[in-house]
C-alpha cells in the first residue's frame, strides 16, 4: 500500500465518526433544537458499546447497545428541553457532562481490555482496482453506513413529506403548531435519531478505530460535529464534505511538518474552525437579514393550547 | 391526557429559595443510589465527597484554589447569560488571558522586574480576554451570527494558538524539549496568603469580584440594563438602552473576567504556560453559572460546591477506588436537577383530559 | 342551536335580487366574552358569485363573526346555514371541507421554504410536491397572481407573500373566500391586482367576504355590504348605491354632538412640531409613514383617531425616538430639533411616553414596580445617587404614583404582571404624569381597562393639559377621543389628516376620514 493510500484510509477512519455524529445533529438542528450534549452521547455510546461487546462477545450486540445508550441519554435531554422547556444550552451541557461521567463509570472495568475490532467488508473483484479499489470497496460497515445515512437524510429532508414538516417545525414552530402539526413529537423523534447517531459514532470509535476503551476517548469529536453542522449550512452532502475536510486536516497536519509545509501544524488544524466562523458570517449575508439556519433553532417551544 | 404548561403569574420567593436546596437534595439521593450500584457504601462515599474536603485546613485550601477560577469565570458568564447573550467561549478567553499575562512574564524573564510586574500581568490578562471575547460579540452585532457557535469555534483557535506558542516561539530552551514555557520568576507569580499554604491572592481577588458584581448587578443602572435586556428587550429599548452596545459590553466583561482567571491560574497555580493549563474551567464555569442561578453570590456558593466535588472526587478515587468520572456524573446530575426545579418555578404543570388540539 | 328571534331592526335595507338561495347565511349569531357581547344576533347573507363587504369600526364584532364562520370560535346562539342546510363548523378544517377559506390579516409563512412547500404544508390532503407545484403554477396564472413555486418565501415582498396565502386558499377550491383587511399591506398596484383576481373569482361563481374599513375600495368592488356597530347589524346595503358619507354615517351612528363644551383655542407655545415625517415600515406587516405634519400646543389635547394598523405604531415609535427620523428637523420639541435624538434625550427635554403595549414594552412583566419606575425615569428623575440606584427614592416615587392614581397593587413591591390591566395602566400613565412632563404622548390609554380606571386615566390626561402641558393621544376608541380632545385628526395608511377642532368634528366626518375618503392623494 502506498503512503497516499494509507493517508486516504486514515482520513476515512478519522472522518467517519464525525460524519455519523454530524448527520444526526443536523437532523436535530433542522427541527429547531440545539443539542450541545452530542459529545456526551457519543462517549456514552462508545463505553456502552464496548462494555456490551466484551461482555457478550458479540460486536453486533455492542453496536446495538451503543445506539440505544445514545438514544437513552438523548431522551433525558428531550425530557428537559421539550417537556420542561428548559434552556437548551444548559441542558445540552448537563447531558455532555453526564455522558462523560457515565461513560467513565461504565467503562472503568474494561479499561485496557483488548478485543478484535470489527473487520472490513471486502467487495470481491472491484476492490482489486488500483488505488480506488481498497478505498471505495474495502471498508468497514460503518463507513458504508455513514454514506447511506447521508443519502437517507438528504432524501428524507428534501423529498419526503415528513422531512418537509420537520423543516417547517425548525423554521417557525408557532406557525407549524397553528397548522396542527405535533411540534414536540416531531422534535422528540429528531432528538432520538440524533442520539442514536451519536451513539453509533461512539461505537465506531471503541469497536473499530481503537478497539479498546479509554476514558474520554471521543476527545472532543462531539463538539467538532456541531461545527460541521454549521459549516455545512445544515445540508447533508455539505456535511459529508465538512466531515472529510475536518478529518483530512486533522490527519494532514500530523504529516505536514515532515512534508516540509512551512505553516505551523496548529494553524492547519485551526483552519476548519476559522472557516466555520466565516461560513456563519457568509450565510447571514446570503439571507440578507434572515436567520442563519433554522429560524427556531434554540428557541424553547411552549404551546399556548 | 396531556401535560399542559402554564406560566406562573408571580414567582413566590419561598420557591426561589427552596428550589436549589431541593436540587442539591435530589442530587445527593441520586448520587447515593449510584454509589450503591457501584458497590460502595453510600454513606461513606457521600462523606468522602462532601464532608472530607471541608474537614481539614489542607482540604479547605484546595477547595479555595479550585473554586477561584471557576467563580471568577462564572460571575462573568452570569452577567452575559442574564442578558440572554450566550458566551460559550470562556475557555478560549481564559487561555488568551493566560497567554497575555504569560507573555509579559516570559519577556521580562531574567531581567529585574519589580513589584509593578504582577499588576501589569493581571491587567494584560483581563484586557486580552476582553479583546478575544469582543470577536463573537461583533460577529453577532454586525452580522447576526449565532454567538454560541462562533464563541465555541474560537475556543479551539485559542487552544491551538497556545499549543503553537509553547511548542514554538515561547518554549523554554532549557526545558528538555517539553512543551512548556519558562517557569515564571518569583516576581511574576502570585504571592501566597500564608507561607506554606496553598491559597494565593487570587482568592481574595475573586471574593472582591463577587461583591463588586453583586453591587453592579443589584444596585447600579448598568446592572439594571443588563437584566432588562435579557428580560424584556422591547422594554429595554423603551428605556433607551442600546442592545448592540450592551452585547459588546457583557461579552467584554465576561471575557475580562475569564482572562483574569487565566492569568491568575498561570501565575499562581501552574507558574508557567503549557497546553493543558486549563482542565476545562471555561466549560465547568458555565455549569457553575447556571447552578448559581446567574447571580454573583450564587456563583460563589455554586463554585465552592463544584470545587468540593472535584476535591472530593480525587479523594474518593484514592480512598474508595471510585472512578474519577463519578464526579462528572454528580455535576451533571446537579445541573439536571437545577434545570428541572427551575422549570417548576416558571411554569405550573397540569394534567388535562382530552387529546391535544 | 335556537334561532335568534329578536334581532335589531335593519336600517336602510336595499333588497338585492337573489335568484338562488344564499351560499352562506348566518342567522342570529350571538357570542359573548365575559361581559362583552361581541356579536348580538347578527344576520348575514352572502349570495353565490357575490363580493360581500363586512364593515364596521374597531371592536364592532367583525373578526368575531368571521372566526365563528371559519370554525375558530363557537357561537353562544344562532346558526350557520350553508347552501340551504344548517351546519356546525367545529374547526377550521371543517370549514375548509365545506368550502370556506380564509386569508388572515397577519399571516405567517415559513421563510426558508419555497412557495410550493409552504402551500403543501397548509393543504389538508397529501400530495406529491411536484404535483402541487404544477397545480400552483397553473392556478396562480389563471387568477392573475403569478408565483414561482420554487422561490423561497424570504425573497418575496409582502404583497407576493399575501399571494401565497391567497393561493393556499384557492387551491382548495373554496366556494367562499374570507379576506381580512387584505389591502392594508399592498401597494396601489398590488391592490389593483387583487381586485382583478376577486373579479375573476366572482366570474367563476365563487363568493368573497371582504372585511375592510376602506370605504372607496368597498364601494368599488363590493355589491353587497353588512355593517356592524357594537356587535349588532345596523344595515345591509349595496355600497355601489351609497356614498362614502352615507356608509360612514351608518358605520359610526349618526351625528352625535361631542360632550366637550369648554374647548378653548389653545394659545400656548408649540410644544411639538412634526413636519414631513416619512418613515419605512417597522416590520413585515407595518405601514410606512407618509409626510406626517402636526403641531401641538401647550394646554391642549390632540387626538389621533384611526383604525388599527394604519401606521400608529410607526408614528409612536418615531415620536418617542425608538425609531429615528430621517432628519433631525422632522420632529421639533420646544423649538429643538430632536428627530435623530434617542428617547432619553427627548425625555430630558420634558417629553414622556406611554406605549400601546403594557407588558413587554411599557413595563418589564417580571420586574417589580420600583424597577419599572426606574425603567422610564432613570435619565430624568434623579433616581441615581453617586452611580448607585437610590431604592428609597424609587419606593417614594412609586408610593406617590400609587396614591395619586389609586393603583391597587396589594402590599409591598409586586412584579408588574401581578397587577390587573386597569391598575397596571394607571401605574404606567401615573409614572409619566408624576414627572409633570411638558409633553405627553400616549397610545391607547384605556384599551382593555375597566370603566373606573378608564375614567381616572382620561381625567388625568385632561388635568395635565389644563396644567399647561401638551398631550397627544393616539386611540382607536372614538368615544374616548371625542371626550377628551380639543382637536382631532385621523390616520389612514400612514398619512395624517389636517387637525380639526373637536367642536366641529362629527362621527360621520371622522368615519369618512378613517375610511380613507377625503384624504389628499
Amino acid at each position: 500500500m502506498t503512503l497516499f493510500e494509507a493517508i486516504i484510509l486514515t482520513i476515512i477512519t478519522a472522518s467517519t465518526p464525525l460524519l455519523i455524529a454530524a448527520i444526526g445533529e443536523l437532523v436535530v438542528e433542522r427541527a429547531g433544537v440545539l443539542n450541545l450534549g452530542v459529545e456526551g452521547m457519543m462517549v456514552v455510546g462508545a463505553a456502552a458499546g464496548i462494555a456490551a461487546a466484551i461482555s457478550t462477545g458479540s460486536s453486533g450486540f455492542g453496536v446495538l447497545v451503543a445506539v440505544l445508550a445514545g438514544m437513552a441519554l438523548s431522551l433525558v435531554f428531550a425530557a428537559l428541553v421539550l417537556g420542561l422547556a428548559a434552556n437548551q444550552v444548559a441542558a445540552g451541557l448537563a447531558l455532555a457532562l453526564l455522558g462523560l461521567g457515565l461513560s467513565g463509570v461504565i467503562g472503568a472495568p474494561f479499561v485496557g481490555v483488548q478485543r478484535a475490532g470489527i473487520g472490513k467488508i471486502e467487495v470481491p473483484l472491484v476492490s482489486e482496482i488500483l488505488v480506488i479499489g481498497p478505498v471505495l470497496f474495502h471498508q468497514d460497515p460503518f463507513v458504508y453506513a455513514s454514506i447511506a445515512l447521508v443519502i437517507a437524510v438528504w432524501w428524507f429532508l428534501r423529498k419526503s413529506r415528513a422531512g418537509l414538516v420537520l423543516r417547517a417545525v425548525g423554521e417557525n414552530h408557532a406557525a407549524a403548531h397553528a397548522l396542527g402539526y405535533p411540534v414536540r413529537r416531531i422534535r422528540l423523534l429528531a432528538i432520538l435519531f440524533g442520539g442514536g447517531c451519536a451513539g453509533l459514532a461512539g461505537a465506531y470509535m471503541s469497536l473499530v478505530l481503537t478497539p479498546f476503551w479509554t476514558s474520554g476517548m471521543t476527545a472532543g469529536r462531539g463538539w467538532i460535529a456541531l461545527a460541521i453542522v454549521v459549516f455545512a449550512s445544515w445540508l447533508p452532502f455539505r456535511a459529508m464534505i465538512g466531515a472529510y475536510l475536518f478529518g483530512a486536516l486533522t490527519i494532514l497536519q500530523l504529516h505536514a511538518q515532515s512534508a516540509g509545509v512551512p505553516l505551523p501544524s496548529q494553524f492547519l488544524a485551526a483552519l476548519p474552525y476559522l472557516i466555520t466562523i466565516l461560513v456563519l458570517v457568509l450565510i447571514m449575508r446570503e439571507r440578507r437579514g434572515g436567520a442563519a439556519g433554522p429560524a427556531s433553532l434554540g428557541v424553547p417551544f411552549v404551546p399556548d393550547r | 391526557m396531556r401535560l399542559v404548561m402554564e406560566r406562573r403569574r408571580e414567582t413566590p420567593i419561598s420557591l426561589m429559595l427552596i428550589s436549589p436546596m431541593i436540587a442539591v437534595a435530589l442530587t445527593m439521593i441520586s448520587a447515593a443510589i449510584m454509589f450503591a450500584l457501584l458497590g460502595k457504601n453510600p454513606v461513606a462515599a457521600l462523606q468522602t465527597y462532601f464532608l472530607d474536603p471541608l474537614s481539614d485546613s489542607w482540604g479547605l485550601q484546595e477547595v479555595a484554589v479550585k473554586a477561584t477560577p471557576l467563580v471568577l469565570i462564572a460571575v462573568g458568564l452570569a452577567v452575559c447569560y442574564r442578558a440572554k447573550v450566550w458566551n460559550i467561549g470562556a475557555e478560549g478567553q481564559f487561555l488568551f488571558g493566560a497567554m497575555a499575562g504569560g507573555y509579559i512574564a516570559i519577556i521580562t524573564h531574567g531581567s529585574t522586574q519589580g513589584p509593578g510586574l504582577l499588576p501589569v500581568m493581571l491587567l494584560a490578562g483581563a484586557v486580552a480576554g476582553a479583546c478575544f471575547a469582543v470577536i463573537p460579540a461583533l460577529l453577532r452585532t454586525h452580522f447576526g451570527a449565532n454567538e454560541i457557535l462562533s464563541s465555541l469555534m474560537l475556543v479551539y483557535v485559542a487552544e491551538l494558538l497556545l499549543d503553537y506558542l509553547v511548542r514554538g516561539p515561547w518554549r523554554d530552551p532549557a526545558g528538555f524539549n517539553m512543551p512548556n514555557s519558562v517557569v515564571f520568576e518569583a516576581e511574576a507569580t502570585l504571592p501566597l496568603l500564608m507561607a506554606g499554604g496553598r491559597i494565593n491572592i487570587g482568592t481574595p481577588i475573586m471574593i472582591a469580584v463577587v461583591f463588586g458584581f453583586m453591587l453592579l448587578m443589584g444596585r447600579t443602572l448598568k446592572g439594571f440594563e443588563i437584566r432588562l435586556v435579557g428580560e424584556a428587550p422591547r422594554a429595554a429599548r423603551f428605556a433607551g438602552f442600546s442592545e448592540t452596545r450592551l452585547i459588546i459590553t457583557v461579552f467584554m466583561i465576561s471575557g475580562a473576567l475569564a482572562g483574569l482567571a487565566g492569568v491568575l491560574e498561570a501565575a499562581g497555580t501552574v507558574k508557567q504556560l503549557q497546553p493543558g493549563i486549563s482542565p476545562g474551567y471555561g466549560f465547568t464555569a458555565i455549569i457553575v453559572a447556571f447552578l448559581g442561578r446567574l447571580n454573583p453570590i450564587g456563583c460563589l456558593f455554586a463554585g465552592i460546591f463544584i470545587a468540593i466535588t472535584f476535591i472530593g472526587g480525587e479523594n474518593a478515587q484514592i480512598m474508595l477506588r471510585m472512578p474519577l468520572d463519578a464526579t462528572r456524573v454528580l455535576q451533571g446530575l446537579l445541573l439536571f436537577f437545577v434545570l428541572v426545579c427551575d422549570s417548576m418555578l416558571l411554569y405550573r404543570f397540569r394534567l388535562l383530559r382530552g387529546a391535544a388540539a | 342551536m335556537a334561532r335568534g328571534m329578536d334581532h335589531a331592526p335593519e336600517k336602510g335595507y336595499t333588497p338585492v335580487m337573489q335568484a338562488s338561495p344564499p351560499l352562506l347565511a348566518a342567522e342570529g349569531i350571538t357570542r359573548r366574552f365575559g361581559a362583552l357581547v361581541a356579536n348580538n344576533a347578527v344576520d348575514l347573507k352572502v349570495a353565490p358569485g357575490e363580493i360581500h363587504a363586512l364593515l364596521g369600526e374597531n371592536g364592532a364584532g367583525k373578526s368575531t363573526l368571521v372566526k365563528i364562520i371559519y370554525g375558530l370560535l363557537r357561537p353562544d346562539a344562532g346558526r350557520l346555514v350553508w347552501r340551504g342546510a344548517p351546519v356546525q363548523v367545529e374547526t377550521p378544517r371543517a370549514a375548509r371541507a365545506l368550502g370556506i377559506g380564509m386569508v388572515f390579516q397577519h399571516f405567517s409563512l415559513f421563510e426558508a421554504l419555497t412557495v410550493a412547500e409552504n402551500i403543501a404544508l397548509a393543504l389538508d390532503g397529501a400530495g406529491a410536491l411536484e404535483d402541487i407545484a404544477d397545480r400552483l403554477a397553473e392556478t396562480s396564472c389563471a387568477y392573475g397572481l403569478p408565483l414561482d413555486p420554487r422561490r423561497e418565501v424570504w425573497r418575496l415582498s409582502v404583497g407576493e407573500r399575501q399571494r401565497v396565502e391567497i393561493m393556499r386558499c384557492l387551491m382548495q377550491d373554496p366556494s367562499l373566500l374570507i379576506l381580512d383587511e387584505p389591502t392594508s399591506v399592498l401597494t396601489p398596484q398590488e391592490a389593483e391586482g387583487l381586485f382583478a383576481t376577486l373579479a375573476r373569482l366572482r366570474a367563476d361563481g365563487h363568493s368573497v367576504l371582504y372585511i375592510s374599513h376602506k370605504l372607496e375600495e368597498v364601494r368599488r368592488i363590493c355589491e353587497a355590504a353588512t355593517i356592524l356597530r357594537r356587535g349588532q347589524v345596523v344595515a345591509h346595503c349595496d355600497p355601489r348605491a351609497e356614498t362614502a358619507a352615507s356608509l360612514a354615517r351608518m358605520m359610526m351612528g349618526g351625528d352625535v354632538v361631542p360632550i366637550r363644551h369648554d374647548v378653548i383655542e389653545a394659545q400656548g407655545p408649540v410644544r411639538l412640531a412634526v413636519s414631513a415625517l416619512s418613515l419605512p415600515p417597522l416590520h413585515a406587516h407595518g405601514i410606512a409613514l407618509d409626510r406626517i405634519c402636526l403641531q401641538l400646543r401647550a394646554g391642549e389635547v390632540l387626538g389621533i383617531a384611526g383604525v388599527a394598523g394604519n401606521g400608529q405604531d410607526e408614528l409612536f415609535a418615531a415620536l418617542s425616538g425608538e425609531e429615528l427620523a430621517p432628519h433631525d428637523a422632522a420632529i421639533i420639541m420646544d423649538g429643538v430639533a430632536v428627530g435623530r435624538a434617542g428617547i432619553n434625550e427627548r425625555r430630558r427635554r420634558g417629553a414622556a411616553f406611554v406605549p400601546e403595549e403594557r407588558l413587554g414594552h411599557g413595563v418589564a412583566p417580571a420586574m417589580r414596580l420600583t424597577e419599572n419606575a426606574l425603567l422610564s425615569g432613570h435619565a430624568t428623575n434623579g433616581f441615581l445617587c453617586r452611580g448607585l440606584v437610590d431604592r428609597a427614592k424609587l419606593a417614594d416615587f412609586v408610593g406617590k404614583v400609587v396614591r395619586a392614581f389609586d393603583v391597587r397593587k396589594g402590599p409591598a413591591d409586586p412584579e408588574a404582571r401581578a397587577l390587573s390591566g386597569g391598575n397596571l395602566q394607571k401605574f404606567v400613565i401615573g409614572r409619566e404624569i408624576e414627572r409633570k412632563p411638558g409633553l405627553l404622548i400616549v397610545a391607547q390609554p384605556s384599551w382593555g381597562v375597566d370603566a373606573g380606571a378608564a375614567a381616572t386615566i382620561r381625567q388625568a390626561l385632561m388635568d395635565l393639559a389644563r396644567a399647561r402641558s401638551a398631550v397627544l393621544v393616539i386611540s382607536q376608541d372614538l368615544d374616548e377621543l371625542l371626550e377628551i380632545s380639543d382637536r382631532l385628526c385621523v390616520m389612514f395608511t400612514g398619512r395624517l389628516s389636517p387637525a380639526m377642532p373637536a367642536a366641529k368634528a362629527t362621527r360621520e366626518s371622522l368615519g369618512l376620514l378613517m375610511g380613507g375618503a377625503g384624504m389628499a392623494a
